[in-house]
């Protein structure tokens, strides 16, 4: 709501600032003060490491937060921002990384269906006539009656854009909306925003930590770091390194762990594998994969491609139709038996959905790997107090923060529920760790504490398959990159000297 | 140590020391909360009915728990529930969802009233036991094919349980009907009667048939295949996620087959129980009804097998009063199925209120 002064602009960009803007959770500074001005029409890009305070920043703008501290204005007047509604209302709308569009209906009957005042009764034939008129004022355009699930992800992206211009929406928020997209879509997207914004249409605010879309479509800049606004400026006068600077600060990032040692014999091995993937009409088909004992093998990929597939083929969830998969040379099904005497460890993506049984308690779900073993064999009798007392040392060493050891897993944070894994599955000897984005969404302190325990069991002997959409981790742990494109692995390198580019365009299976 | 330090300590030891006694409060407090507003609203209906809750209840009361006489009646009832809880509770530690324990209770009757006829001339002290294996081994099928119809064919299990707890009471009144009518029994179509040596008689003292005691020692080995051993912490897990299950390693296939199995198995025994020590053959009133009711005991108890045991009698109080309702108050005959209904109903929808309490999540205490 608008705060004593007169009602918005009717038409046009719209200009937003934040000034003085703090957000604490309890005895944690979240934001800090930040005041960032974005003027109409501008392409204003959020720069920031994961944990820095930039979705905090957007969620206090989109009324998804209350702000402990600070204020925002709407094209100079102050207003308050009590619910997204009244962000809505305002005309400020958000873009999320990840599609909010319903897959089964078409672009036509989202776009309506998002409508607040949509009646109960749709006369179709006015909604497509007023549709038409819309999309002819638009830059660009989607095919309106195919289900959104038969649209590409370039495309669904796009739709989601046009969904907020159909909204009437004049000021736009982008969380990171490249990130399941190629390259060659990303830019494509982009190119469009940057082409409304120049027309005056929309303001944009785009969180993002890639330098070179900043570069390629961004005016200016703001530069969070841990809650703070530490660097802005016209994007013309920066350079990547500047940026980079600003966002690493004069803590440097600790270098990554050594490497040592040489790989040696081969562990995990794939021939030929194949196996349907999520929607059970495309194959997945890996012909050939092996990781050796002493390295890290990468596979980079945008995400949607296989991975998650690959790593249900891996832990037995998903059914080879073909090919095998084997330990040291020996047939591999996943059983526990099985991984229990080869030694076999995984750290799923998003552990608490993956890894954990959230209802059960911290000390449980560090069990689960050790419950039913006593020595070498295997036990009936649930042991509680042996359980007890070896989540209390994991919980001491891997550093996990919890109110105790009952508490359910689920109350624990994003971090601390995947060092509670990490202490789980690197306990003992470990000869094959399957990995699957373990830094998501984590903050920097458990991710340079994440990827040396990932090293170190690598210096270790182990062998590591490290599945990543984030590029930078891949090539910072790897060995060995292989990227994952349609389901297939399409392109293989050493780390050492790999060259992003190349890479990049395999991501995208345009090579 | 100084003296903030130290009330920081003791503040810190209290709150660990409640801590665990709050988390489980909420199991405890919720699911009465539920019932005591069930029950008020069933009141409510009595009221506007134009009836009084207050003597419904004091009756409910009297017929169920009142005398010595009434607890007789409500144990020999309770029996029966106690299995039909098991076969729910079971199967939903590995979150599955079984309601048609009704089709095992009577199939498990009808295999013992067959068995029976057979077993005339054979010691009751080999007879009996193989009667109720046998009533327990084809529960233990029944419900064992819903759980492998759900681990194989991703068959949803608490429609094909409830399905096939229908085809279940026609198999039954199809064979006592039928192959297995005796032709003596006339308006009543009935198995053979079981000779007396193979009836199961009353617990020394009371008035109480041996199906309760066995329906407790069930209950408590349960709770401790669930809680204290390892098989019943993977079910744990697989029921709270089967995807980390499955990356564990754990055999979720083996483990539906095998808790499913064995709550059809408890169910096969209250068919047992019911024939051996009720009916004295296996006729039309196995379909007592005793299935459905457990489904409500084993919600009411959050799964728990040694919370369905004052639970079960509580509800076996509530069915043992149902003819002194009715008859006292002039009530339809389906008032104790109502009531039962709105208590199932609010309990269902006490389940979205878990984890809303901050009195009941210790790790959220701090941050107010």
């Amino acid at each position: 709501m608008i705060i004593g002064q007169d009602a918005l602009p009717a038409t046009g960009a719209l200009a937003v600032a934040t000034l003085g803007m703090t957000m604490r959770f309890g005895g944690f500074t979240a934001l800090d003060d930040v005041s960032i001005s974005v003027p109409a029409g501008s392409f204003h890009a959020l720069l920031g490491e994961n944990g820095a305070g930039k979705s905090t920043l957007v969620k206090c703008m989109m009324g998804f937060y209350h702000a402990t501290a600070g204020q925002m204005t709407v094209s100079g007047r102050e207003v308050q921002v009590p619910d997204p509604r009244a962000a809505h209302a305002l005309g400020l709308g958000m873009v999320y990384q990840h599609f909010t569009l319903v897959p089964s209906l078409t672009a036509a009957e989202n776009l309506v269906i998002s409508r607040r005042d949509t009646p109960a009764v749709i006369d179709w034939r006015r909604e497509r006539v007023a549709l038409a008129a819309f999309m002819d004022r638009m830059p660009f355009r989607v095919p309106l009656d195919q289900p959104v699930r038969a649209l590409a992800a370039g495309e669904k992206q796009k739709l989601e854009i046009l969904k907020q211009l159909y909204l009437g929406r004049r000021f736009l928020i982008l969380d990171e909306p490249t990130s399941v997209l190629t390259p060659d879509e990303a830019d494509e997207v982009l190119g469009h925003v940057r082409g409304l914004c120049a027309a005056g249409g929309i303001t944009v605010l785009m969180i993002t930590h890639k330098f070179r879309e900043v570069t390629a479509f961004a005016d200016a800049v703001s530069v969070l770091r841990r809650g703070r606004l530490v660097g802005q400026g016209r994007v013309s006068d920066l350079s990547h390194a500047d940026m980079a600077a600003m966002m690493m600060g004069e803590a440097r990032l600790p270098a990554p762990a050594a490497r040592t040692g040489q790989p040696g014999a081969t562990v995990l091995a794939l021939t030929g594998a194949r196996a349907l993937d999520r929607s059970g009409l495309k194959e997945i088909a890996i012909d050939r994969l092996e990781v050796r004992a002493g390295e890290i093998l990468g596979i980079a990929g945008i995400s949607g491609n296989g991975q998650m597939e690959l790593m249900e083929m891996l832990t037995g969830q998903r059914p080879l139709s073909a090919g095998a998969m084997t330990v040291r040379g020996r047939p591999y099904h996943a059983t526990r038996a099985e991984e229990r005497q080869m030694n076999i460890r995984y750290l799923p993506e998003e552990p608490l959905k993956n890894a954990c049984a959230p209802r059960m308690s911290v000390a449980e779900n560090i069990g689960f790997r050790s419950f039913d073993t006593r020595g070498g064999g295997t036990r009936f009798w649930l042991a509680p107090g042996a359980l007890r007392r070896q989540a209390e040392a994991l919980v001491a060493g891997f550093k996990v923060k919890t109110a105790s050891l009952d508490a359910p897993i689920a109350a624990l944070s994003g971090g601390n529920v995947q060092r509670a894994v990490l202490a789980r599955e690197l306990t003992g000897t470990v000869d094959l760790l399957v990995i699957s984005n373990p830094c998501f969404g984590l903050d920097f302190t458990a991710v340079s504490d994440i990827r040396a325990r990932i090293m170190a069991a690598r210096n270790a002997g182990a062998a590591v398959l490290l599945m990543s959409e984030d590029l930078d981790e891949v090539l910072e742990l790897a060995d060995r990159v292989l990227v994952m494109s349609e389901g297939r692995i399409t392109y293989e390198t050493p780390a050492a000297g790999a060259d992003i580019a190349t890479i990049g365009h395999h991501m995208g299976g345009h090579a | 140590m100084t003296d903030q330090a130290m009330a920081t300590a003791q503040r810190r030891n209290g709150v660990d020391g409640l801590a665990p006694l709050a988390r489980r409060a909420e199991r405890v407090v919720l699911p009465l909360g539920a019932l005591a507003t069930g029950l008020a609203l069933f009141g409510l209906l009595l009221l506007a009915l134009g009836k009084s809750p207050v003597e419904f209840y004091a009756l409910v009361y009297k017929a169920g728990f009142g005398t010595a006489f009434s607890w007789a009646n409500t144990l020999s009832r309770a029996a029966p529930l106690l299995f039909a809880a098991l076969c729910v509770a079971l199967p939903a530690r590995l979150g599955l969802v079984v309601i048609g324990g009704e089709g095992a209770i009577v199939l498990g009757g009808t295999a013992t009233g067959a068995l029976g006829v057979w077993l005339g001339g054979v010691p009751p002290a080999l007879a009996l036991p193989l009667m109720a294996a046998a009533g327990a081994a084809v529960g233990a099928l029944w419900i064992g094919a819903v759980g492998a119809l759900r681990h194989y064919r991703g068959v949803n299990e608490t429609i094909a349980s409830l399905l096939m707890a229908y085809i279940g009471i026609a198999l039954m009144n199809h064979l006592i009907e039928g192959p297995l009518r005796d032709p003596a029994s006339l308006n009543k179509p009935s198995t053979v009667p079981l000779p007396d040596a193979l009836r199961v008689g009353d617990i020394p003292g009371l008035d109480v048939h041996w199906g309760l005691v066995v329906a407790l020692v069930c209950c408590v080995l349960s709770w401790v295949l669930i809680e204290r051993t390892t098989w019943g912490f993977a079910a744990r897990i697989a029921g709270d996620n089967v995807r980390a299950a499955q990356v564990q390693g754990l055999p979720v296939g083996r483990l539906i087959l095998g808790f499913t199995a064995l709550g059809g198995a408890f169910a096969g025994l209250a068919g047992f129980f019911e024939v051996a020590a009720v009916q004295g053959s296996a006729n039309a009133s196995l379909a007592a009804g005793y299935g459905y009711t457990g489904i409500l005991i084993a919600f009411l108890a959050r799964q728990n097998p040694l919370a369905v045991i004052p639970v079960a009698l509580l509800l076996a109080g509530f069915e043992a009063s149902s003819g002194l309702v009715q008859r006292r108050m002039d009530l339809p005959d389906a008032t104790i199925l109502v009531l039962k209904a709105v208590v199932f109903v609010v309990i269902l929808v006490s389940d979205t209120l878990y984890g809303r309490f901050r009195l009941f999540a210790p790790e959220r205490w701090r941050r107010s």
